[in-house]
């Protein structure tokens, strides 16, 4: 057993009475099977496929300490202001793994619209929420899904009737703010009931520079011809991991569209794992990760075409400055009865520098006859050939050098649909490839904190 | 205003250019012409500065600065434009942010203030009609599947925005139908002033219908071995060029 594991077993077992469990036997179940799975798999290392390059060993320290419960409530607007003009989503924040609210009981609106804590959902609906709960096939999947199911704290949940569009955009912001070296377990929860949409912002910040180890789970279920669009950006100090494993059911003609932009973090996995599980059923996956000093960003994509007639489509893009390093893993798996499946997936690397480093893995498994599918991966530098003409136009080197590389990134951005935040994120990338951005310069925190830029100017 | 002094250019250690010696005062057009592979597109690269083009001899004296001095942008800034023969793709890029990134570097080294989003739309609005070019061309990305032609116009519309002192286009008039020829020689003969010159780099007498030249040079085996007024164009064109390759093999030039 190694180190982390044997660490995660001593904390469980000093901590399990007071993990929360929502008044349900069936959770301390789930978290007692989940446990000894993990045990049993413990952190993914290189002898399990897409991890072979993994870091997290590497990483996981043993001096972890959990938040058993959450921090005495203050309003939002003291806590937490997220300044992206034009766009005002409603906040579901979540500080150093809990929900904050100031009741503990979920808001349902005029529509029927849930959202709210996890256990608050499980208290106030626990046979909708427990048949979601629980991981379908966790031993299937590797470590880290079942070390998120045995020390999950709490996490959002958010449920959408049928026939209902929400028009405003959910934004979940995690917030990291202790001294501590925390280790978060954040389970989110996000049902559309049938021809349901909703837009949900993902962001995760920290401000200390203190270690943390972020392993979080969401499981999206969507209804037939349900539509969600997600968007997920972080921005971590050099000190975090973040982990965030997205599980995604889909019934026939549900939409899933995911921006994925990572722009900063010590280390950084975002894996997606789509079910596309009945007919017409469609995801689309674009990302983008910006990393330099020592960063790695880990990229981890399995499309599962389940069901005949589905769509799949992944662009992954990524720039690579410094020592940092990326690792993109992209798997498609269709079954034998999808037939008329069309599934694509891109990877494109620029690499900055010599000992700038990534690794592209497309994993092909095909079963079916009928199918339309591709891959295709790149790895190079910027266009020479380009770069001498703009700067023949005037354009100094490094100038020439950005605009090329905020094309290259600006592919991504294009595809967020919400025009406040697309504007955002592409003003974002352009001030981290000038180097200037540590901190979400639009999240602000009330301890003090000074940003060293602001995107104003 | 530009003064190449015996300029020897290799490329991989091959010489291309034997000792060119140019002289185009301001107020002058001069055209180049000349076989195919005899380094015309080479001394365009060499005053533009770009890497793998080793000058091993001579100068190229500026408004008074010798340009191999200089970085490629600073050569630019200094107001020397090249129209590529083979202009870049570049997608992603649109040709507005393109170019008001490249005008306001241009200001900002002549200490002047940069252009708001404002002035340059009505700049870049006033330069587009000089070459008719759309504002479907405009907003999409640099070259990127534009046609022959179409690339060899937003030079020009380049040229007309960054206004230089000398403008070195390199076979701009190829590829262009009849209508995009007399465009493009408008947007040139725009450009003339007392205090600019124009390099041409041709294949064809027709584009000198519309802008007449000072002067007509022949470069062969990388080096300028005749010049003359704007009918040895015209004699080019009808002779070819086995006479000159004749006459310089005997020695005579
Ligand atoms: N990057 C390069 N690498 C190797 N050789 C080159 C390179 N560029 C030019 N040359 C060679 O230098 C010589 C001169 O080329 P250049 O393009 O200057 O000719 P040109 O006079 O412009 O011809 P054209 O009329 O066909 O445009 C040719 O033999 C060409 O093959
Ligand atoms: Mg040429």
């Amino acid at each position: 057993m190694r180190a982390f594991t044997q660490f995660v077993q001593q904390l469980y077992g000093a901590n399990q009475s007071q993990y929360p469990d929502g008044g349900q036997a069936g959770i301390r179940e789930m978290r007692e099977n989940a446990l000894a799975l993990f045990l049993q798999k413990e952190l993914p290392d290189k002898h399990i496929q897409g991890w072979q390059q993994s870091v997290l060993n590497k990483k996981a320290r043993t001096d972890y300490v959990q938040k058993l419960q959450p921090d005495p409530y203050r309003p939002l607007a003291e806590y937490f202001q997220c300044r992206v003009q034009d766009l005002h989503p409603t906040v579901l924040p979540v500080s150093n793994g809990w929900f904050i609210s100031e009741n503990q009981t979920v808001n349902v609106d005029e529509q029927g619209v849930i959202t709210g804590s996890l256990f608050a959902a499980i208290r106030q609906y626990p046979d909708l929420v427990l048949q979601l709960l629980a991981h379908p096939n966790l031993e299937k999947e590797n470590g880290l899904v079942a070390l998120n199911e045995a020390l999950f704290n709490d996490g959002v949940f958010v449920y959408i009737p049928d026939n209902v569009k929400v028009e405003v955009p959910m934004q979940i912001v995690s917030l990291m703010n202790t001294a501590d070296p925390l280790l978060v377990n954040n389970r989110h929860l996000i049902v559309l009931g049938n021809n349901a949409e909703l837009s949900v912002i993902q962001c995760d910040d920290s401000i200390q520079k203190e270690s943390t180890f972020s392993n979080n789970v969401s499981e999206i279920y969507l209804g037939e011809n349900a539509h969600l669009h997600y968007y997920k950006t972080e921005n971590k100090d050099a000190a975090s991991m973040l982990l965030h494993h997205v599980f995604v059911h889909q019934k026939s003609y549900a939409t899933f569209t995911s921006t994925a932009i990572t722009f900063n973090a010590g280390y950084v996995c975002n894996s997606f794992h789509v079910n596309l599980n009945e007919p017409m059923a469609e995801a689309k996956l674009y990302g983008l990760y910006l990393v330099d000093k020592e960063q790695v960003c880990d990229n981890h994509i399995f499309i599962n075409h389940a069901a005949p007639d589905c769509k799949s489509y992944q662009l992954y893009k990524g720039i690579m400055d410094d020592e940092a390093s990326a690792n993109f893993h992209g798997h498609i798996l269709v079954a034998p009865d999808s037939q008329r499946t069309a599934a694509f997936q891109t990877n494109k690397n620029l690499l900055l520098t010599d000992k700038a480093h990534v690794t592209t893995k497309p994993f092909l498994e095909i079963y079916a006859d009928d199918v339309q599918c591709s891959h295709g991966a790149t790895v190079g530098q910027l266009d020479e050939e380009a770069l001498y003409y703009l700067r023949t136009r005037g354009i100094g080197e490094a100038a020439a050098n950005r605009l090329l590389m905020f094309a290259f990134a600006n592919e991504i951005v294009q595809n967020v649909a919400i025009e406040a935040l697309r504007d955002r994120l592409g003003n974002m990338v352009q001030h981290r490839l000038h180097g200037e951005l540590n901190v979400c310069a639009q999240c602000m925190l009330n301890n003090n904190i000074v940003f060293p830029i602001s995107l104003e100017e | 205003m530009l003064k190449i002094e015996d300029l020897h250019v290799s490329i991989k250690d091959r010489e291309i250019l034997k000792g060119v010696n140019l002289e185009v005062k301001a107020g002058e057009v001069h055209a180049i012409m000349g076989p195919n592979g005899t380094g015309k597109s080479t001394l365009a690269s060499a005053i533009a500065g770009k890497s793998g083009y080793e000058v091993t001899q001579g100068n190229i004296w500026f408004k008074g600065k010798n340009l191999l001095d200089l970085s490629i942008e600073d050569r630019a800034r200094e107001g020397v434009f090249i129209g590529f023969q083979y202009p870049v793709e570049i997608p992603g890029v649109s040709i507005a942010n393109f170019m008001r990134t490249a005008l306001n570097e241009v200001r900002k080294y002549r200490g002047l203030d940069p252009l708001n989003g404002a002035q340059f739309l009505k700049l870049m609005a006033e330069k587009q009609k000089v070459v008719e070019l759309t504002d479907k061309l405009s907003t999409r990305s640099v070259n990127e599947g534009f046609s022959g032609g179409e690339k060899k116009r937003n030079e020009i519309f380049q040229m007309a925005l960054l206004d230089p002192y000398l403008a070195v286009l390199d076979e701009t008039d190829s590829g262009l139908d009849i209508d995009a020829l007399r465009i493009v020689a408008n947007g040139i003969n725009h450009l003339r002033g007392a205090d600019k010159s124009i390099i041409v780099i041709t294949h064809y007498q027709r584009l000198l219908d519309y802008i007449v030249p000072d002067v007509v040079h022949v470069l062969f085996d990388g080096k300028i071995v005749m010049s003359g007024p704007k009918e040895l164009a015209l004699e080019l064109e009808k002779r070819g060029y086995d006479w000159i390759k004749e006459e310089y093999e005997q020695g005579k030039l």
